[in-house]
């Protein structure tokens, strides 16, 4: 039996076991497995994942969740910890109605699991569901649309400014067999409407599961939205995850890519600039260790004129981890001043972790301002060695340093709670790195006449 | 206080130090001055226990340790702290970062507690104050697009507020003018103390118009061969290094 039919038996088997189904989502799942089988899963002979070797995937052996059981205190520890939040959390993939809290929900905005969104709202939901990435995105895509049943959909009537973060948070069981999961999330962002959307993918350390994530994403003219994928999967899991985005005019979308668990990841991400006015800006981290692989897709279309993207991902490999960067953006005829600008630095810690980078531009316009590059380089010792003889020790001299070096990207991150896990990740605990703003403004404050000074002779 | 015997070091199989011997006493500021290539530098190199430096022979003692022995964060913990020739730029590390965590990672390793945020901010703003430095560097990573002068000011500004047994200053007066000099020369003035040494290296005698060493060495070809007061370097400025030279070679 081949890779793919193992999984469609799973899905037959799923279909025999569920409640009957409206005939379109039936169809469309039909469509899916169709799809996925005409595509079967990729191999290194795709351009696209010529880097990254899904048999991981493709040889599994994946059961499907049958409960959401989670203890709530363990839920707790995993739990990003902001001030409030909005929150949705599905167990291997099945929503968990004890572990998601809606109560700072405002007027204007709903976000609701999948199965609750299709039997409320057929027509408004399953009618945009699938509508940016269909079967034949890739062979994920077409696995997820055949196997999808939750996820979460999130909708921004037009004005609706919800300035509480709206989590969706994914947790990875440590099962006795692995399991899967093929979660879907919508996020409509009506007119001028404005929402930070965090997907956090998190679970217990030796859980070993397949989560399959397709997002699309909505905006509306004049829309806001900032969105995380935070990645924090235990280490033996395996994440696929898409975005793609649509963008009206005027619209802005901020996406921070941090990726820091899972044994094998891959990331799509896709904004679609379609009107005038409408930026894209793609902040990633990616920060990998052991044999960790972590792939990340990213493409932004300028479809009209006057579009603005910015693009920096910083990644930081260590022992025989390996990384993938390969960053698109295409400038259609006729979509004159856009201004493109990608780049991407890397930072490998060991010699023998690895990175495969490739930044492309594809221009068919004439008046535009572009730029794109990509390094990659090691820590420098010189700098480590001049924190050392300031007393900082080894280990935190060279975790400061390399989380310095995702400093342009974390200085973006507002979110305190992130670049708090991050600074784990990356530089183990460091002192006192949070406590700082408040010395200097202090400091500031009360210095005006050593400024005075100080300016008379900047150049001495 | 420091205590240096007969030091050999190779660089890259070149022996540089030959047996070089010097002995700091607290309360001393000592220079040491000497021709380009005479193992100036290489000496606060091994101080500060600089990688690539292999000594060979000899010891160095601080305070009745084995320097040698120590890692390179416990000689600065230990109150040995170096002043580079070209401080190196640390993107991303803000200066009030480095500074605290510097001034705590010694505290620490003497068994204090960390030092109380108000009280750590009256210091360092009293230091900024005392080197006419913009409060704005705290801010900004450490000498990331400094000028010569700036880097050179906020080298002096960390010896200001870690306080160190012994500063090692290299070739701290390379690079300034005449004002950054003053303001520097200031700096280093104010960290002379009974319980405190300090340790010049320089080319040039004109550093010690502003800091007045107790006692100068010429380093000629990886050794000391002469030794005296001040006034040695009046005699260095007047006369070159050659004459030492012919006299050590007699």
């Amino acid at each position: 039996m081949s890779e793919e039919q193992s999984f469609l038996e799973r899905l037959q088997a799923r279909g025999a076991a569920r409640h009957a189904e409206p005939t379109w989502i039936a169809a469309r799942r039909q469509a899916g497995a169709a799809r996925f089988e005409a595509l079967g899963f990729p191999t290194k002979r795709d351009e696209q994942w010529k880097y990254t070797d899904v048999r991981r995937i493709s040889q599994g052996n994946f059961a499907l969740a049958d409960n959401a059981d989670f203890s709530p205190g363990q839920a707790a520890a995993l739990t990003l910890p902001l001030a409030a939040a909005i929150r949705l959390t599905f167990v291997d993939g099945l929503f968990s109605a004890e572990l998601s809290d809606l109560a700072a929900l405002p007027a204007g905005a709903t976000v609701e699991p999948l199965s609750q969104a299709l039997s409320d709202n057929h027509e408004a939901v399953g009618g945009v569901l699938g509508r940016l990435t269909g079967v034949d995105f890739s062979p994920f895509a077409a696995l997820n649309t055949a196997f999808s049943e939750e996820g979460a959909v999130i909708r921004l009537a037009p004005g609706t400014v919800v300035e509480t973060p709206i989590v969706v948070q994914f947790l990875s069981r440590a099962n006795a067999a692995p399991v899967m999961s093929h979660p879907r999330v919508l996020i409509q962002a009506g007119a001028r409407s404005e929402a930070t959307v965090i997907e956090h993918f998190v679970g217990e350390a030796d859980a070993g599961n397949f989560t399959n994530v397709v997002a699309e994403a909505l905006l509306e003219r004049g829309a806001i939205l900032t969105h995380y994928n935070l990645q924090e999967a235990p280490l033996g899991d395996l994440l696929v995850t898409s975005l793609q985005v649509d963008q009206g005019r005027d619209s802005r979308f901020t996406s921070f890519n941090v990726n820091l668990g899972g044994a094998l990841v891959r990331n799509d991400l896709v904004s679609e600039l379609n009107a005038e006015g409408a930026e894209a800006h793609f902040y990633g981290l990616f920060y990998a260790q052991g044999r960790q692989h972590v792939d990340n897709h990213t493409l932004v279309n300028h479809n009209a004129p006057h579009t603005i993207s910015n693009e920096n991902y910083k990644g930081i490999l260590d022992d025989r981890a390996r990384g993938v960067f390969n960053g698109k953006v295409i400038v259609k005829r006729d979509s004159q001043k856009i201004e493109a600008d990608q780049s991407n630095a890397n930072l490998l810690l060991s010699d023998r972790a690895e990175i495969d980078t490739k930044p492309e531009l594809e221009i068919y316009a004439d008046d535009v301002k572009c730029s794109h590059g990509a390094t990659t380089g090691q820590l420098d010792e010189e700098a480590v060695f001049a924190l050392r003889t300031r007393g900082l020790d080894e280990q935190t001299a060279r975790g400061l340093l390399t989380l310095a070096f995702a400093g342009e990207v974390m200085d973006r991150v507002t979110l305190d709670a992130v670049a708090e896990r991050v600074e784990r990740a990356v530089a183990g605990k460091l002192p006192e790195r949070f406590n700082l703003t408040g010395l200097v403004e202090v400091a500031t404050l009360e210095q005006g006449h050593a400024k005075e000074a100080g300016e008379h002779d900047r150049d001495g | 206080m420091l205590e240096v015997k007969d030091l050999h070091v190779t660089v890259e199989g070149k022996e540089i130090l030959k047996g070089l011997s010097l002995t700091i006493q607290s309360g001393e500021v000592h220079a040491i001055m000497g021709p380009n290539g005479a193992g100036k530098s290489t000496l606060s190199a091994v101080i500060a226990g600089k990688d690539g430096y292999e000594v060979t022979a000899g010891t160095i003692t601080f305070e009745g340790r084995d320097v040698l022995e120590m890692e390179i964060e416990e000689r600065a913990q230990a109150g040995l702290l170096m002043g580079f020739q070209y401080p190196v730029e640390i993107p991303g590390v803000k200066n009030i970062y480095l500074l605290k965590a510097a001034l705590n990672a010694q505290r620490e390793a003497r068994g204090e507690n960390e030092i109380p945020a108000p009280e750590f901010m009256k210091l360092v703003k009293e230091k900024l104050a005392y080197m006419k430095m913009d409060s704005s560097f705290l801010q900004r990573a450490v000498n990331e697009g400094f000028s010569g002068g700036e880097k050179k000011r906020n080298e002096i500004l960390q010896m200001l507020i870690l306080e160190p047994k012994l500063a090692m200053l290299d070739e701290i007066d390379s690079g300034l003018d005449i004002d950054a000099m003053k303001i520097v020369a200031d700096g280093v003035n104010s960290l002379r103390s009974a319980e405190r040494a300090i340790l010049m290296v320089t080319h040039y005698q004109r550093l010690l118009d502003y800091i007045t060493p107790d006692k100068v060495h010429v380093l000629v070809d990886g050794r000391i061969v002469k030794s005296g007061g001040k006034e040695l370097a009046l005699e260095l400025e007047s006369r070159g290094y050659e004459w030492v030279v012919e006299e050590s070679a007699a």
